[in-house]
């Protein structure tokens, strides 16, 4: 994939190396050290764009690439942890199965971070029951749905996220419902919801540091188009329509911990009074919302999933952090584990000492 | 008392011996009145006698209200099979909806205890009865109406107890473990078991032949059922996460594993527990956490049945393909389909050996009584973190949920086996690391875990076609090295799976092949065989899959070696024609698949129609 150009990125720790080649982040790393084997994606699809945005905000978030773990489940997007984090575990599963894969990586080693990568396909249809469930168990980790509304692997079916009225490049009409999987990880109670477009990667690009700086699952749907099989004219899900349709609730900067540090004394500001509101993440660092709709509120579940039926109605897909819940238990804490990775538990605290076993023997004689 | 050695009712004589320890009884219930209970009172008093016993709960897909048994064999020679599923010398009769068909397979002479109201006794001249005022002595008994049909099942208890001659003291200690603690129920069931043998004492006659004497067979012995066993060798082995889905037979694996890892997996100091215990929706979700937790290093097992085996098809052929080290633990019920889910076959074997699409295989541990049943659960983890594979542990309702007596389980000696795992430090070491190269020859590769901090570690797990590099190929012989690759493992697996037990006795004449829970049935059948037929027969009982080398060798020794199944296919039969064709010819199946576990009677009786056809 391409070269990802450093750019001027303040504030996040980062330094020229010695010598002055690429710009490295704390852990002495250059953002190509994030990236993976080059795309066999078609020339232009959305999920590259994702997919960059992906190794960028690893890199500016200094995540020790061998805590990623990447995940995913069939489709083309489900290809496209091989395009990023080179340096980290990853696997490529079975349709619709990320998110069980997730849940056991995540409980195995909460020191990890799992990446999973899914389409609307994998998502929304063969992958649903594990979706919601996942969320139900606020497992920690990053889920990003790259959505483009059809098959693309198969050549080009409707995907469950097609919108009524959508054709395909035969001319056929699609008539059934869309999932919105994102009001439906709202009414699930994921704690961590938004929604961005491949168009617009500085809005992504905040909303998937955002994701890595919270503690708990973290669901980012991507619309991001096919442009080999739903990029025509008629098709809902083209860059055209996507582009006129999308409607950012606020304006978006993500401010990482570090520099959050250095306004101590910086009160929390809820945007009542028409200041930038600030929402703090489980890291340290914030989110700086602008708002763009008004009186749209992340906090606010039930007005959260009104506002975006209404905007729907009338054609319009509202973006941005669209739902933020903080203080939900995340799954490890409800498991009540230990510390300790069970992954790397010695014998001695796994199998019990003779006297268990002599202890329970004689409850049954 | 009088009239001992002799059945007498309604003009009918008929001489017969006292028996001693070795009989059966048939306790026939409506489920949701505590007969569970009641009947492992039962059956626990007459182990604190110090007999052998064995208990089987036939029971509904049902919560309230419809028809139950019970059956108890006292064997002082430790039969534990039914000798017949159809005949019993005592029917305890506490259901009228079933009180006729009951009645009519009961032998001449045979016993019946029932409730009175059912009159029973004109029904048939030749059987002992006794009829028992059940409700009016659980009334007396329990003064709360709500509480009452809990306790008239123990009132019958007692009414039994004292017939037999079952102490006193013996129905008291099974009340006290039954109910563990709980002060009111011990005090209102042993209430209710003194009333009914206060009852029996005044008012029923000895006319039976059925006594329990106390013996001392079942010293330091214990008193368990298969689905806890395996959960406690999940719990020695250091499984660190469980992932399951509700299913009859298999849940009480994970509802007993939840509790004793509540109890001796937790930290001492701040009680968070060492095992993740996750409730999946689904089987396809259960299996799928468990190989992510396999993957990133978990010791990770789930236990379901048939239905859901059926779903982790999918999951199973991606753990096959990736090598990714699972323990699925299958508890047998009755299909196809939901089938009959509170009943016992051995239907899955088949499916278990190669689950999956694609050229799939599984290697299988197959417990036959309750010691193997913790055993193999500790193995299962060593074998499948060794192979790097999930690996199956099959047993059925019938070892899964019926009580067993056994041995004290012995203590797991030999330290765990983690499998080929490099760590950071052996990675220094290296210049290269290839995920799926074979490097010392027993088809096993190295891995890594997820989170290893070197440069090396990494790779990419996927499902699709992939070489040693572990990097996606569609190359004709990338793909086709992956699979042989793969099948020499399964050469290695041959020799880590239990071996099979073989005895071949002298003047042995034909063979019996048997697995699983047809075992203590087989044993019975050889026994009878021998003592009443004159048909000494060579045994030999599979206990793991890939079959071993001794396992064709015992086939080809005899010239007829009966295959005991309990399901219509003869899946056993066909594994082996499958893997040993030389040996096809030789094979005899011995059938048996009502939902009901298998008896003695029935593999004699097919073992000796076929000896006639061959003579």
């Amino acid at each position: 994939m391409a070269k990802i150009v450093s750019g001027n990125v303040a504030g996040t720790g980062k330094g020229r190396q010695a010598g002055g080649g690429d710009p490295v982040n704390r852990l002495g790393l250059t953002a190509r050290d994030y990236e993976g084997e080059k795309s066999t994606l078609c020339p232009g699809c959305g999920h590259e764009i994702a997919t960059k945005q992906i190794v960028r905000a690893l890199w500016e978030m200094s995540v020790e690439p061998y805590r990623i773990v990447k995940i995913s489940g069939i489709g083309c997007s489900s290809r496209t942890p091989s395009f990023f984090a080179g340096r980290a575990h990853g696997f490529n599963g079975i349709h619709g199965r990320m998110p069980g894969l997730a849940t056991g990586i995540a409980a195995a080693n909460r020191e990890l971070l799992p990446i999973g990568i899914s389409g609307d396909g994998d998502t929304a249809a063969i992958g649903i029951g594990q979706f919601i469930h996942l969320i139900r168990r606020n497992v920690r980790m990053i889920y990003v749905m790259e959505d483009n509304g059809v098959y693309s692997l198969t050549k080009g079916q409707f995907s469950p996220t097609a919108d009524i009225g959508s054709t395909l490049k035969d001319g056929s009409i699609n008539d059934q419902e869309p999932v919105d999987c994102c009001s439906l990880a709202i009414l699930l109670g994921c704690p961590y919801v938004a929604r961005s477009f491949s168009g617009d990667p500085v809005q992504l690009l905040a909303l998937l540091k955002g994701a890595i700086a919270h503690n708990g699952m973290a669901f980012v749907h991507v619309l991001s188009p096919c442009v080999t099989f739903n990029d025509h004219e008629g098709s809902t899900k083209s860059y055209k329509r996507i582009r006129e349709a999308a409607c950012p609730v606020h304006r978006i900067e993500f401010v990482p911990a570090e520099v959050a540090a250095k306004e101590p004394d910086r009160a929390r500001r809820d945007g009542r009074d028409g200041t930038p509101r600030e929402l703090h993440l489980a890291d340290g660092s914030f989110f700086r919302l602008d708002p763009l709709e008004e009186g749209y509120d992340p906090g606010d579940r039930a007005r959260a999933l009104e506002r975006i039926a209404a905007a729907a109605r009338d054609g319009r897909l509202l973006t941005g952090l669209l739902y933020y819940e903080p203080n939900r238990l995340d799954m490890n804490r409800m498991l009540n584990l230990v510390e300790e990775p069970l992954a790397n538990l010695p014998p001695g605290k796994t199998r019990p000492g003779r006297e268990v076993l002599d202890e329970i023997m004689q409850t049954f004689k | 008392m009088s009239g001992i050695g002799q059945a007498v009712e309604g003009g009918k004589t008929r001489s017969a011996e006292k028996l001693v320890n070795n009989f059966s009884i048939q306790v026939a219930t409506v489920n949701g009145t505590g007969s569970q209970s009641s009947n492992s009172i039962l059956m626990r008093a007459i182990f604190e006698m110090g007999i052998p016993v064995s208990g089987k709960n036939l029971f509904p897909s049902n919560i309230y209200g419809m028809p139950t048994w019970f059956t108890i064999r006292l064997s002082e020679r430790f039969y534990f099979a039914r000798e017949s599923v159809k005949e019993f010398d005592l029917l305890l009769a506490m259901n009228p909806a079933t009180a006729m068909d009951d009645l009519a397979p009961m032998k001449p002479g045979s016993c019946v205890i029932y409730d009175e109201p059912m009159g029973l006794r004109d029904r048939r001249d030749d059987l002992v009865f006794y009829p028992v005022p059940f409700a009016k002595l659980a009334a007396e008994a329990c003064p709360d109406t709500k509480l009452r049909r809990f306790v008239v099942n123990c009132v019958s208890v007692g009414v039994v107890a004292r017939l037999l001659g079952i102490e006193q003291a013996a129905c008291d200690k099974a009340v006290r473990l039954q109910f563990e603690g709980r002060v009111k129920a011990i005090e209102l069931n042993s209430a209710a078991i003194r009333a009914g043998m206060d009852y029996a004492a005044a008012h029923l006659e000895k006319r039976d032949r059925l006594y329990v004497e106390r013996r001392d067979l079942t010293r330091g012995m214990i008193l368990i059922d298969g689905n806890t066993a395996c959960a406690l060798g999940c719990i020695f082995a250091g499984c660190t996460l469980m992932a399951w889905y509700p299913i009859t037979p298999a849940s009480s694996i994970c509802e007993r594993f939840i509790e004793y890892a509540r109890k001796y997996r937790s930290d001492a100091r701040t009680g968070k527990l060492t095992c993740a215990l996750i409730q999946a929706e689904d089987e396809l979700a259960a299996l799928a956490i468990v190989l992510g937790a396999g993957w990133a290093g978990a010791r990770a097992m789930t236990a379901t049945s048939g239905p859901g085996v059926s779903l982790m098809a999918e999951g199973a052929g991606l753990g096959f393909y990736t090598e990714i080290p699972a323990v699925i633990f299958d508890v047998q019920r009755a299909g196809p389909s939901t089938g009959l889910p509170t009943r016992t076959s051995q239907q899955d074997l088949l499916k278990l050996a190669t689950l999956s699409h694609g050229d799939t295989r599984h290697p299988i541990l197959i417990p036959s009584n309750m010691a193997e049943c913790f055993d193999f659960s500790v193995q299962a983890f060593d074998i499948a973190e060794r192979i790097q594979t999930p690996v199956f542990v099959m047993l059925d309702l019938d070892l899964g949920m019926n009580p067993w007596i056994s041995g004290p389980f012995a203590y797991p000696e030999k330290p765990m086996d983690r499998g080929k795992v490099l760590t950071e430090r052996d990675l220094e070491k290296m210049k290269t690391f290839d995920r799926y190269r074979d490097v010392d020859g027993d088809g096993i590769p190295f891995r890594t875990l997820p989170g290893t901090r070197h440069p090396l570690a990494a790779y990419m797990t996927r499902g699709t076609s992939h070489n040693e590099k572990a990097q996606y190929t569609e190359r004709a012989a990338e793909y086709r090295a992956m699979l042989d690759r793969i099948a020499r493992k399964f050469e290695t697996a041959r020799h880590l799976v239990p071996p099979p037990i073989i005895e071949r006795p002298a003047g042995a004449t034909a063979a019996i092949v048997a697995y699983g829970s047809s075992r203590p049935a087989v044993e019975e059948a050889r026994d009878r065989l021998r003592e009443r037929h004159g048909i000494e027969t060579a045994y030999m009982l599979i206990r793991g899959y890939p079959f071993s080398d001794d396992v064709e060798r015992f086939l080809l020794e005899f010239p007829g070696a009966y295959v005991v199944d309990q399901n219509r296919s003869g899946q056993m039969a066909a594994l082996l024609r499958m893997h040993f064709p030389g040996a096809s010819a030789v094979l005899r199946p011995v059938l048996h698949y009502t939902g009901i576990a298998i008896d003695a009677r029935t593999i004699v009786e097919q073992i000796l129609a076929q000896e006639g056809e061959r003579t």
